[in-house]
Parts: structure tokens; sequence; C-alpha cells
């Protein structure tokens, strides 16, 4: 397995467990939260990451309602297995 | 931030199988729904102070009524508006469990106020958490007590006016007069600063029952974007707009400085310590059991009669005579709300091994006292039991053939006496009599127990000893 340590933040957002409210969006400082255009299995236009300009703050997490829907991995974040980036 | 990930909390179930839907995995709340950010914030918080474990999460009745679905902790689902009242039983019985009362403004706030006000004015050592949403949520968008001047609901459709329905009821500003709470905060969701103070004060409010402090609640303004027919971005800007002005935010007390933490004593005291404090210390007697015929052994016996005969005395006290003769017994009264008159009965049981149910379904004994008594009892009773009736009462006689039947015209027998009143002693005595399940002296014995006033046991022994031999010249050759 190799080993990864992350050299910038990353937000994932697990499309099928996002319910579309955008609380996320609107509360991302830097702004690279969107809705997707496309729809998940339940029908919600869910959010997704831009790709570049994650801080790691944070907010999203907390902005979000659902427990399991926003993962955030701040810089140095040690893992092994696959990429999360 | 030490950890370099913000994940799902721990204290979460990974995957949600008490949930009966078909996905396991999403939590059953409206999109935007304010009850997701409190969970998280509480999971975080029993995830850092490591204390899932022994923690009891009471879900209330309303949207979070599932949140037993998404918590790794003990779970107790409450009755509409009990949560306080069962997190004080639950915190008593274990002290060292941290509890936590999760509440909504339809269960805390209306049907639970009592509930809520006493816990805190008591001071239990709990954590409260108040979703304020200003709706009742789950049923559809009713007006709540919290519900803003103004708010149209579906049942305000021309907005909430104090003429008719008062005003919003300010829970953080009420609790925080009493004395008792250490920590009362309102706390609100509507953007990231709010959020954060949310956030702390949740966990200041589960480290305030770790710490043994005492009583906390914080109250949260928290969007219902179904219930208030909003986006959910428009949701928290409403609760900004509108929901702050009304409810303002902030601690409303904060004693945690000041208080001593409590600390648990185990009070377990011994059967003897609380005979001695309720003055019960009797000289411990036992009578040896006379010689029952086989088919009155492990007697099960309803006695039913008007509220006033004396038909639970009587049952307690035949139970009290089991028990000095070293039986397993027990004694469960049902009665009307009235001391005198209505209808009553009692369910006895007088056995030689464990008793599993103090319920009476079929007796094997009937003591009916009146007529309704005896007729509503008569065809529970168990074929080859034994019904025994007042005869100076009832002027029916029973049908079955396939019992035994002891007339006795108790009442009457009494009034000779001289006090109408003992007449279920004469009962008592007659029961023993004609079972031989107790000797005379055990049953004065009981009489010293069973009778409070000492001046009437004289008389009760009297009639105890006429029933007795009444009973025993009846018996079955």
């Amino acid at each position: 397995m190799e080993k990864h340590v992350l050299d910038k933040p990353f937000v994932k957002v697990e499309p099928e467990l996002c319910k579309g409210c955008g609380l996320c969006i609107e509360a991302c400082p830097p702004h690279v939260l969107e809705f997707h255009s496309s729809f998940n299995t339940k029908g919600y236009h869910y959010a997704y990451y831009v790709g570049d300009g994650c801080t790691g703050c944070g907010v999203c997490f907390y902005a979000c309602p659902e427990p399991e829907a926003i993962t955030v991995y701040k810089k140095g974040y040690e893992y092994v297995g696959e990429e999360v980036a | 931030m030490a950890e370099k990930v913000l994940k799902k909390p721990r204290s979460f179930y990974d995957i949600y199988e008490r949930n009966p839907s078909a996905d396991k995995k999403m939590p059953h709340y409206c999109p935007g729904c304010g009850h997701g950010n409190v969970h998280k914030f509480i999971a975080e918080a029993l995830d850092d102070f490591d204390v899932a474990d022994r923690t009891i999460f009471i879900s209330p009745v309303g949207c979070s009524v599932f949140a037993y679905y998404y918590f790794d902790t003990g779970n107790i689902q409450a009755a509409h508006g009990r949560a306080p009242a069962v997190a004080t039983g639950i915190k008593r019985a274990h002290p060292h469990s941290i509890v936590i009362s999760y509440q909504g403004d339809g269960d805390l706030a209306a049907i639970g106020t009592a509930e809520i006000l006493h816990a805190a004015n008591r001071g239990e050592n709990i954590t409260v958490f108040f979703i304020n949403n200003a709706i009742y949520g789950m049923t559809g968008g009713q007006m709540a007590p919290t519900t803003i001047v103004g708010q149209k609901t579906t049942t305000t459709p021309y907005g909430r006016r104090p003429q008719n329905e008062g005003y919003p009821v300010k829970i953080a500003e009420l609790i925080s007069q009493l004395e008792a709470p250490v920590y009362v905060e309102r706390v609100a969701l509507f953007d990231n600063k709010h959020r954060a103070k949310a956030r702390m004060a949740v966990r200041k409010a589960i480290k305030n029952q770790v710490d043994n402090l005492g009583f906390s609640l914080v109250e949260v303004l928290s969007p219902c974007p179904s219930g208030w027919k909003m986006d959910p971005v428009d949701a928290m800007h409403w609760i900004e707009e509108e929901m702050v002005k009304v409810f303002p935010l902030g601690v409303y007390k904060d004693i945690t400085k000041e208080v001593e933490p409590y600390h648990i004593e185990e009070f377990k005291p011994e059967a003897e310590e609380i005979k001695e404090l309720l003055d019960l210390k009797t000289e411990s007697k036992s009578f040896a059991r006379s010689t029952v015929p086989e088919k009155y052994k492990n007697p099960e016996i309803k006695i039913a009669g008007f509220g006033g005969q004396g038909v639970l005395l009587l049952g307690a006290a035949l139970a009290q005579a089991g028990m000095l003769q070293d039986y397993h017994v027990s004694w469960l009264p049902s009665y009307g709300p009235e001391m005198r008159g209505g209808t009553a009965n009692c369910h006895v049981n007088i056995r030689e091994i464990e008793i599993g149910s103090p319920v009476v379904a079929n007796p094997s004994i009937l003591i009916a006292l009146n007529r309704p008594s005896l007729e509503k009892f008569e065809p529970d009773v168990q074929s080859g039991g034994l019904i025994i009736y007042d005869s100076s009462l009832i002027d029916i006689e029973p049908s079955r053939k396939d019992v035994e039947i002891l007339a006795i015209p108790s009442t009457k027998m009494a009034d000779e006496l001289g006090n109408t009143r003992i007449a279920n002693m004469v009962v008592l005595g007659a029961i023993a009599g004609y079972t031989n399940f107790f000797d005379l002296k055990t049953l004065f014995e009981t009489l010293n127990t069973a009778i409070k006033r000492k001046n009437l046991i004289e008389i009760n022994r009297k009639a105890v000893e006429t029933g007795y031999q009444f009973g025993k010249e009846h018996r079955v050759k």
C-alpha cells in the first residue's frame, strides 16, 4: 500500500448522501462548492468540489446537516491506500 | 485542530440498521434540517470527551423521534414531552452515565413544559438540547408555542396574533430564572460564526455533565425549511432576520465556575435500615404452616366488592398472613379514584414458589362481596375452584356447578358483632377456616400489623374468630 500525504486541502462530497440543500455552497468562504448539474439517485442536485481552492477550513462540514456527506481533508493528512485527491 | 480530517463522528452508527427504510446511510431528516447539524455537534462532542459508551440519549416525540437510529449510545425514546422526566430517572439510577435529553419546541415547550421546568428546578445533572424551529415540523407545520407573532402556519393562516394565540414562549429566559440550572444559552444555526458558537455551546453543555456540574440547557434556533415552506438557504436568513429578534441569542446563565461539582454518593441502604427508617421494625415471627388440602394449595385469589368494604385490606391481610408462613405472596390492588363507593378489587397470590405475575385473571378462589362482582367474575373462576360470597348482601346464587361454593352472611355476622365494617375480617377468618390455610394464631398476628388503630384490634380478632368457626363448620366433608 502506498503512503500519501496531502499537500493541499481537499473536500469530498458524497453524491449519494447529499440532499442538495445548498448550505455548504452558501457557507464555503472561498466559494469552491457548487451544485452539480446532474441528479443523484434520490433526485437531488448534489454539491461537488470544483477541484481547486479548498482551504480546509471545515466550515462546510459544520454547515452540512448530513453526518457523512462531506469529509474535509486538511493539508498534511496522511493515509495509505487509494488516493483521495 | 489536531485532527487532519473532518469526517462523520464515531458516535454515529456506521449503518443505520434501525431505520426500516431501504437506505441505511442517509438520515430521515429533510434537506437543510437543523437537527442534522445539532446531531453532528453532539456526536462530535461525545467522541472528543470519549463518553459515548456511557451516554444515554433520550429521543423525544417530533422529527427527532428517530434519533436512536443514528447515535451509537444507549437510547431511550420517551413519551411526548417526558424526556426530562425519563432523563431524571435514568440519571439517578445510573449517576455515572451521561444523559442527554433532546427535544423540539412542541415537545419541550408545549406538552412537556412541566417536565422541563421541574427537571431544571431540581437541578438534575443532565444536558438538555432544545431545538426551537418555531413550528410543529413533523405533523405538518402547525403553530407551536414558539411560533413568532405574525408567523403564518397551517393553524394560524393569517399569522399568529397575540390576542388569540398569545406570545411565543421564551424557554432560555424562563429556565435561566430558576436557581438550580448552571448553564443556559441560546444559539442559532444561521451562519458560520453562529454555527461555531452553537457547536461550542453543545460541547460545553455536555462537558458540564461530564464534570458533574448540574443542569445545562442549550436552546438552538434551528431551521425547518419544509415547515416554513422555504428553501434551506432562505430558512437560514429567516432565522437571522426574524427569529433572532424575538429570541435574542446569548448566554442567559452560566454559574459553572461558581458551583461545586456533584459528589455522586452510592446510597444503597440495607433492608433493615429502611425498616428502621420507616418505623416498620417488628419482631420477625414466622409460624408453622398448617396442612392445606392439595386442591387449595397455591391459591390465586380475586377479591371484589364496593370501595369501602375493606376489599383491599382483606387482600393485604391474606398476603400478610402468607408472608408470616414464609410463602411467596403478591397483592395487586385495582380500584377507581373514589375513596368510598365505586368498585374495587384486588389480586392475591400465595405460592410455594416464586410468583411470575401478580395478575389473577382466572382465580382459583373468588371472594365476591357484592352482586356485580359475583356476576362479573363468576365465569372466570377455575373449574374446581372456590367461590365465597356475602349472602347477606347478594340476593342471587352462583350458577356454576363445577366449583365449591361457600355462602357466608358476613355483613350480618359483623352487624351482630357490633360493627358492620369488620365484615371483611369475618371473611378472612372464613377462608382460613374453610381451607385450613392459616391457623388462628397466624391470623391474630396478621391483625397486629394490618390494623393500624390498636383499639380496633380486639373487635377484629372477634370477627376473625367468628368467621374461622363458620368456615370450619362448613368445610366440605
